[in-house]
Formats: C-alpha cells, sequence, structure tokens
C-alpha cells in the first residue's frame, strides 16, 4: 500500500465573482505518474497553485504527507516536497548549470560566502540523483530547452522533491527528447517520487500516466485510471461534447491548381519537391523536425532569402500560381501572390501580443481600408471586425483589449481571419493547433474545412499525425529534404503513416 | 576547471580586451617613444582612478539589470556640499571625515534611486535621469555656483600623497598617485563580493532572472537597495578624489561623465540587459577608455578626434562580443 503524498477534497476557489474551481478532489500517491488534463480556462493552473501554495483556497481540505493543511504556505509545499516545474523553468540564462543547482541551497543555508566546491559538488549530486551527465560549467543560456529542462528537474530533485508538478513539458520538446524526458520519469517512479503532469496532449497522456483527473469549467468531470480511457472518452470528458474526427474528403476535379511545385531546390534545405495543390484540397506535409519541413514552409512564403549557398547545390525549380510562373523573394511577394502564411510559434512571429485585437486583424490590410483622403475609413473597418469575428466564432468581450488576452485557439483563428479577408488563395499553416486546447482545436478544424470549401488550397504543415489523418485529403511524408511518399488519406491509419515517418514513440523510448 | 579555464581564455572578452590594450599600447609606443615615459604612464594611470571607481559603481548597477546616470550629478553634489561644510567649519583633521562625508551623501542619493524604482515600478534610466537633473539644479539653485580653489588642507595633502616620487635630472618631477591604491582596493574588494559571496551572486541572479531569483529566496528589494546605495557611495567617494586631485571644487564638474564610464563598462564586457560582466573586464574597458583618450595627442590625432575613435571603438567592441555569442549559439544549435 503505497502512502499517500496529496489529499485535495472538495476545494473551492473564485476570484471575485467568478468561481474557478467548484469542490475539486485529487489525490496523488508516491511514485505515481498522474496527469491533470483540462482545457484552458478550466482551472487546471489554478489547482496548481493552490497545491504550491501560492493561492488560498477558499474551501475544502488540503493534506499533504498525510498532514491537514488549514492554510498552505510556499515554504510549507515546498517543505512537503512539492516542487513545481514551470515552463519558463525559472531558471538564470547568465549563470553555469552547477550554479543553477546550487544556488537556492546557498541562499537556503544562509551561508554569506560561496564555495565552488561546494556549489560543484552539490551540482554533480543533483545531476547524479537524476542519472544525467552534463557539463556543469555551461551557462544555461547555451542549452537546448530539454538541457534547461533537466536542469530544472534536477534542482527539484535535490531540493528532496516527493512530488514534481510538470506545466506542459513537452510542448517545445522534438519527439526524442519527449521519450528521453518520459524514460526519466519513470527512473524517478522507482524512487518513489510522484510527477503530476499537466498536459492536453492526448497521446503523452495516454502514453506516460497512471492516473487521470479531467477538470472542465472548475469541476473534476473524470478520474481513473488511464487505462480505463481512449482518446474520445477524454475529449468527451474534457470538452462536454462528442466531436466526431470524421475525414476530410475532398470532390473537387484536378485541373488547374492553384499552386504547383516543379523540382523546387533551395540549397541544403530540399531538393526536388513536386507538388500540385487544387482548389479545396487540404494537403499535409509531415516529417520530422530538420527534414525540411519548415523550411519549405518559410521558402514559400519568402521569408528565407534565396541566395544561393556557396559549395551547395543550386537553387533551382518553379513555383506556379494558377499556371503562371512566380517567384517569391520576400513577404511582400508571396502576399502580393495571394500566399498566406500562419506560423509554427505564433506569439514571436504571428501576433502583436501587446496590440488590440482589431488591430491584430488587419494588421495586413489596412491599405484597403484607405477613404477618399487616404486616410483610414473607421466605419468600414468596425463593420468588417466584428463581422469578421462572428464568422469566426472568436470569443472575446472588447476588441480593444491586447490580443494577447485571448486563449491560444481564439489567437488562431484571428490569425486565420486576418488572412483569408485580404483574399488569399493559398494558405499555408505551420502547426496551427500547437498550445491550442481541444475545442478550440476543433473549431479551427471545422473553419479550415470552410475555408478549403470556399476555393481556398491549404498546406497543412504539421507533425501532429491524427490532425493530418482526419482533416487532409492527401499527405506527402518529407524526409531529408525529398518528399518521400504521397498518401491518399481516405483508409490511411496513425500507425501507418507514424512507421512512415520512423518515429513510433516506444521505439525512441527503449 | 582548470582545463576548462584554459580552453575558454580565448572567448573570454577580457582576454580580448587586454590583447587590444597591448597592441595599442605598443603602436602609439611606436609612433611616439614619449608614450613609454615614467611621467606619461604615471598620468595615464592617474587618470582611470576617478572614472575607475565610477566605473566599478555602473559595473554593479548593470549587472543587477539596472542602469544608473546619476552618479555624476550625485558625486558632484556629494564633493561640494562636502568641502563647503568643511570650509566653513575650517576643518583640520584626517582626510577621514571628507570621505565619510561624500560617501554617505552618495550612499544616501543612491537609496533614493532604490526607494523610487522599487515603489513605482519605474525605469531605472527615467529615475536616474530624473534624480541626477535635479540633485544637479537643487546643488546651483540652493548650495551656490562659485567654484571653490581654496580647498581645505587635508584635501590638498590628499592629493600630493604619492606612493612614488622622484625628480629627474632636468628638475621635472614624476609622482605615481597614492589615490590609485584606493581604486585598487575598491576593485579587489567589489571583485571578492561578486564572486564569493551569496550577496554577489544573488546580485548576478537577479540581473539573470528577476522572477527565479525570487523563487530562490532572494530579497530582491533589498539586494537593489544595496546596489544603488553602494553605487552612489563609489560616487561620492570618486567625487571627493577628484575635486581632490584637481583643487577644484566646481559644482559644474563631470558633465556628461556618465557616458564615457557607460562605455568602458560595456566594452568591458557587461551587458545592458543584465546578469553578466567582472571587475577585471571593467577596470580594463576603463583602461581602454583612458588610453584613448590620453594618448591620441601623443600620435599626432586631434581632440576631436578622441569622441570619434572612443565611439568607433565601442561599437566595434560589442559588435563583435555580439557576433561571437551568436555565432556560438547557432553551434549550439547544430
Amino acid at each position: 500500500m503505497s502512502k499517500t503524498l496529496i489529499k485535495l477534497t472538495d476545494i473551492d476557489k473564485s476570484f471575485g465573482a467568478a468561481s474557478v474551481l467548484r469542490k475539486v478532489s485529487l489525490q496523488l500517491d508516491e511514485g505515481e505518474i498522474h496527469c491533470l488534463a483540462g482545457e484552458n480556462g478550466s482551472g487546471k493552473s489554478t489547482l496548481i497553485k493552490i497545491i504550491s501554495g501560492v493561492y488560498r483556497h477558499d474551501a475544502g481540505r488540503i493534506e499533504l504527507g498525510g498532514r491537514h493543511y488549514p492554510t498552505l504556505r510556499p515554504i510549507d509545499a515546498i517543505r512537503e516536497g512539492v516542487q513545481v516545474i514551470y515552463q519558463d523553468f525559472s531558471l538564470f540564462p547568465n549563470l553555469t548549470v552547477a550554479e543553477n543547482l546550487a544556488l537556492s541551497d546557498q541562499v537556503e543555508s544562509g551561508r554569506a560566502w560561496v564555495s565552488w566546491q561546494r556549489v560543484e559538488a552539490i551540482a554533480r549530486e543533483s545531476l547524479a540523483l537524476i542519472g544525467v551527465d552534463m557539463d556543469t560549467s555551461r551557462l544555461v543560456e547555451e542549452l537546448p530547452v530539454s538541457g534547461k529542462q533537466l536542469v530544472a528537474i534536477a534542482r527539484a530533485v535535490y531540493c528532496n522533491a516527493r512530488v514534481i508538478i510538470m506545466d506542459e513539458p513537452t510542448t517545445t520538446l522534438t519527439d526524442r527528447e519527449i521519450a528521453s524526458l518520459f524514460a526519466l520519469i519513470r527512473r524517478l517512479k522507482e524512487r518513489g517520487i510522484a510527477t503530476l503532469f499537466v498536459s492536453h496532449k492526448m497521446r503523452e497522456m495516454l502514453d506516460i500516466t497512471e492516473r487521470i483527473t479531467i477538470l472542465r469549467n472548475g469541476e473534476k468531470v473524470a478520474e481513473g485510471r488511464t487505462e480505463d480511457f481512449d482518446e474520445a472518452g477524454i475529449t468527451r470528458a474534457m470538452t462536454g461534447r462528442d466531436i466526431r474526427s470524421d475525414r476530410y474528403v475532398w470532390n473537387g476535379v484536378r485541373s488547374d491548381p492553384v499552386l504547383e511545385l516543379r523540382d523546387f531546390t533551395r540549397t541544403g534545405d530540399f531538393q526536388g519537391l513536386n507538388l500540385s495543390l487544387y482548389k479545396g484540397e487540404i494537403v499535409g506535409i509531415t516529417g520530422l523536425l530538420g527534414s525540411g519541413r519548415t523550411e519549405l514552409a518559410e521558402t514559400l512564403f519568402g521569408l528565407r532569402n534565396t541566395r544561393e549557398r556557396p559549395g551547395g547545390e543550386k537553387n533551382s525549380g518553379k513555383i506556379l500560381r494558377n499556371g503562371r510562373e512566380i517567384k517569391v523573394r520576400s513577404v511582400s511577394d508571396a502576399i502580393a501572390e495571394g500566399i498566406a502564411y500562419v506560423p509554427e510559434d505564433r506569439l514571436t512571429e504571428g501576433i502583436f501580443a501587446e496590440q488590440p485585437i482589431e488591430r491584430n486583424l488587419f494588421a495586413n490590410s489596412y491599405p484597403r481600408f484607405k477613404n477618399a483622403l487616404g486616410l483610414l475609413d473607421r466605419a468600414k473597418l468596425r463593420e468588417l471586425s466584428s463581422a469578421l469575428i462572428r464568422a469566426y466564432n472568436v470569443v472575446a468581450s472588447n476588441l480593444k483589449l491586447p490580443i494577447r488576452t485571448l486563449s491560444g485557439g481564439n489567437q488562431q483563428k484571428v490569425m486565420l481571419a486576418r488572412w483569408i479577408s485580404t483574399g488569399a488563395e493559398v494558405l499555408l499553416l505551420n502547426g496551427p493547433t500547437v498550445g491550442v486546447d481541444v475545442g478550440a482545436r476543433f473549431e479551427i478544424y471545422r473553419k479550415l474545412r470552410e475555408i478549403a470549401a470556399g476555393g481556398v488550397g491549404i498546406l497543412l504543415f504539421s507533425d501532429e499525425l491524427q490532425e493530418l489523418i482526419s482533416n487532409c485529403n492527401r499527405i506527402f511524408v518529407i524526409n531529408r529534404g525529398r518528399f518521400t511518399h504521397e498518401l491518399d488519406t481516405g483508409a490511411l491509419q496513425e500507425d501507418e503513416l507514424s512507421a512512415l515517418l520512423g518515429l513510433s514513440l516506444e521505439e525512441a523510448i527503449q | 576547471m582548470n582545463t576548462l579555464s584554459k580552453n575558454r581564455l580565448f572567448q573570454r572578452n577580457e582576454f580580448w580586451l587586454l590583447c587590444l590594450l597591448i597592441v595599442l599600447s605598443l603602436t602609439v609606443g611606436a609612433v611616439n617613444g614619449a608614450f613609454w615615459s615614467a611621467n606619461n604612464l604615471f598620468s595615464l594611470f592617474k587618470s582611470t582612478i576617478v572614472t575607475g571607481i565610477f566605473a566599478l559603481g555602473v559595473f554593479l548597477v548593470i549587472v543587477s539589470g539596472g542602469i544608473d546616470i546619476s552618479f555624476p550629478a550625485f558625486a558632484v553634489f556629494s564633493f561640494y556640499i562636502t568641502v563647503k561644510f568643511l570650509l566653513s567649519i575650517k576643518y583640520t583633521g584626517t582626510i577621514l571625515l571628507p570621505f565619510l562625508m561624500s560617501m554617505t551623501f552618495g550612499a544616501c542619493l543612491g537609496l533614493v534611486n532604490a526607494l523610487l524604482l522599487s515603489s513605482f515600478q519605474l525605469a531605472p534610466l527615467i529615475v536616474t535621469l530624473g534624480t541626477g537633473s535635479a540633485v544637479t539644479g537643487f546643488l546651483r539653485a540652493f548650495v551656490g555656483t562659485a567654484t571653490l580653489s581654496n580647498l581645505p588642507q587635508p584635501l590638498i595633502d590628499f592629493s600630493r600623497w604619492n606612493i612614488y616620487k622622484k625628480t629627474l635630472a632636468d628638475g621635472s618631477i614624476v609622482s605615481f598617485s597614492g589615490a590609485f591604491l584606493i581604486l585598487l582596493v575598491l576593485a579587489i574588494l567589489i571583485h571578492v563580493m561578486m564572486k564569493r559571496t551569496t550577496l554577489g551572486r544573488g546580485i548576478y541572479a537577479i540581473g539573470g532572472d528577476e522572477v527565479a531569483a525570487k523563487r530562490v529566496g532572494f530579497n530582491v528589494k533589498r539586494l537593489r537597495l544595496f546596489v544603488y546605495s553602494f553605487t552612489g557611495a563609489l560616487a561620492g567617494i570618486a567625487g571627493i578624489i577628484h575635486c581632490s586631485l584637481i583643487r577644484l571644487a566646481n559644482p559644474r564638474d563631470l558633465e556628461g561623465a556618465e557616458m564615457e564610464v557607460i562605455a568602458a563598462v560595456v566594452l568591458g564586457g557587461a551587458s545592458l540587459t543584465g546578469g553578466k560582466g567582472s571587475v577585471a573586464g571593467t577596470l580594463l574597458g576603463v583602461a581602454l577608455i583612458v588610453l584613448i583618450k590620453g594618448s591620441l595627442i601623443l600620435v599626432g590625432v586631434p581632440s576631436d578626434w578622441q569622441k570619434v575613435v572612443i565611439g568607433l571603438v565601442l561599437i566595434t567592441a560589442t559588435g563583435l562580443t555580439a557576433w561571437r555569442s551568436r555565432r556560438s549559439d547557432e553551434g549550439g544549435r547544430a
């Protein structure tokens, strides 16, 4: 019988009039790998902050390590071994790995002087605890994301963690890095350390966790052993509705492609790509990180310069739009040719986070709203913006608010509206649902189909296989810069596609 | 550890600064032999004292993630009031009181900076721009605008304090100012503080990531109070030394000194985004600026061109650092 580390019973929490958590219970035992699932705004983050003592609960009972805490302070949570690994890791980029690992001990022990031998010893010990070897003299800013995560985990374990809470730990990791993270979590489990995983990625939930607790609108809607759940069940619990994932069927005719690539080559990135995209098609392009997937998307939108690299193959081939050869040397070329792009990293490349929603909506189309004097026609802007917001189902209280106040899914819808309203005929989407929760995800899929039905050709660059299979009518697999397979999605199964990609997650772990 | 530091020698900013310093000295010396005369070298060292102490303070502030441009104003305020007060009581005691007084004025003004910063969450550039200007104005409006050339005796004695003094055959005197020792002691003190104490590591930590520093358990507010007061105190010390060495208390002195000092600190490898830099680098940066300013005359470069050269060196040196770090970033990703 394993010990219970965290026991929350009937927790209530509200901020002012808004009730965020209602009678939520959660139990976590020693060595358990538990997933806390839920859409954005379901109360996951609030619950974590209550467990770590950052927020006070209004009602209910908190027991950590068997002890009842009427008011839990952050220091109590830390003493009970609760360690939160934040999405930004909370590390010092300018300090070495060793110092990052040793600093909290240094402060806590109240030492005035720093012994660098001691720092190094603590660093070695911390890394040994999680069975990882790393150059401790490197600056943290020089490490890849996965390395930073390891440092954060090592620090947590060294601080006598009994429960490690990870907030969306896999968002920015490659598949291989995810596999080794999972292996590490399993090693920690053997030492009795429990992990509370906050995620909305299905595959991971089903893969690594033993128990799942699902929140929706501040209430616990499901809880149980992972093997009793399947994807559909989790989705239903998270969103509260049945979302059918019927496949996209394209009934158009293969004539006059809106976009055509002929022997398209960019030195060092991809070679000899041939592709025809027809009106109303949604064509998926998938491949591992570094396969040329993102490079192709960015080249088509003019984000990569067409200068040739010395010593490489020559850039060659053609891009045809509606049968006419075009050159895309810059983003403005692409836009002028009716090509639109929604980037992978929406936050840094796509949106103007602090700017109002309305300005984000029209960022690329202000010239169209000139009145006779060459000034902006405010009335026309207002009219169109509210029409677009309705058409794209964006949930926003006020269009004057900064776009960062919207959820990821709603931001993505604004991005789509921005491009389609400019009359683009070719839409390039790169990882359109990264960081978007399930409910909003399906709305985006529905919108994509509507856009395609309106005669737009869509290229969907993604590594989420289920997303590709259910939303594309064709999929190209790219590997080392070449298309290796062209597949019809009619009867395609996820494991077939996965095998072609050579990225079966189980394999990578072993 | 040793092998690592060896491998990294060539990556270190300090190494390249030292090379630049040597190359520049050799070039100037080759063009004009007078460069290597004791007289010239000693006067160069003397010029580093005040800029150097200012730079140590600015270094601290920049490492903590802030910036301070009020320090010349604080320095002038501190030494002018100190001198005026000492003259009024006809002070003849030791040099300790003038130093303590000027330092305390500086520290108090620095504390004002820190309090304004933390209570209103303002940008340090704006706060220190404001306090600097206010203090300068206050001094001239209420304390006086007269240049005082009859300093109290202890300050005159201090300016005559030399570690080395020799009368040459032609009757000229070469001397090495003892005030240089103060710069040296302060530099060692701050170096040890930054490298070996929790306080110093805390300053690096808040410059790296303030939120993370809070989570680790640092008292960010208190650290910031310390940094700005300490910088103010250093400004007070630099001020009284400056006034003693030039034997003049001029309330219009040191205007525009902040740019040169910040240039030296940045040249020394401190990053304006915080969390990076070293005392050794700072001193090398100061040496480079002083060398350029003091030696271009010797090679026949007109004085107006000094500013051009300093500007170019600053842009080139920081540009090189940025370029190197970007390149190593790309190397890390591949």
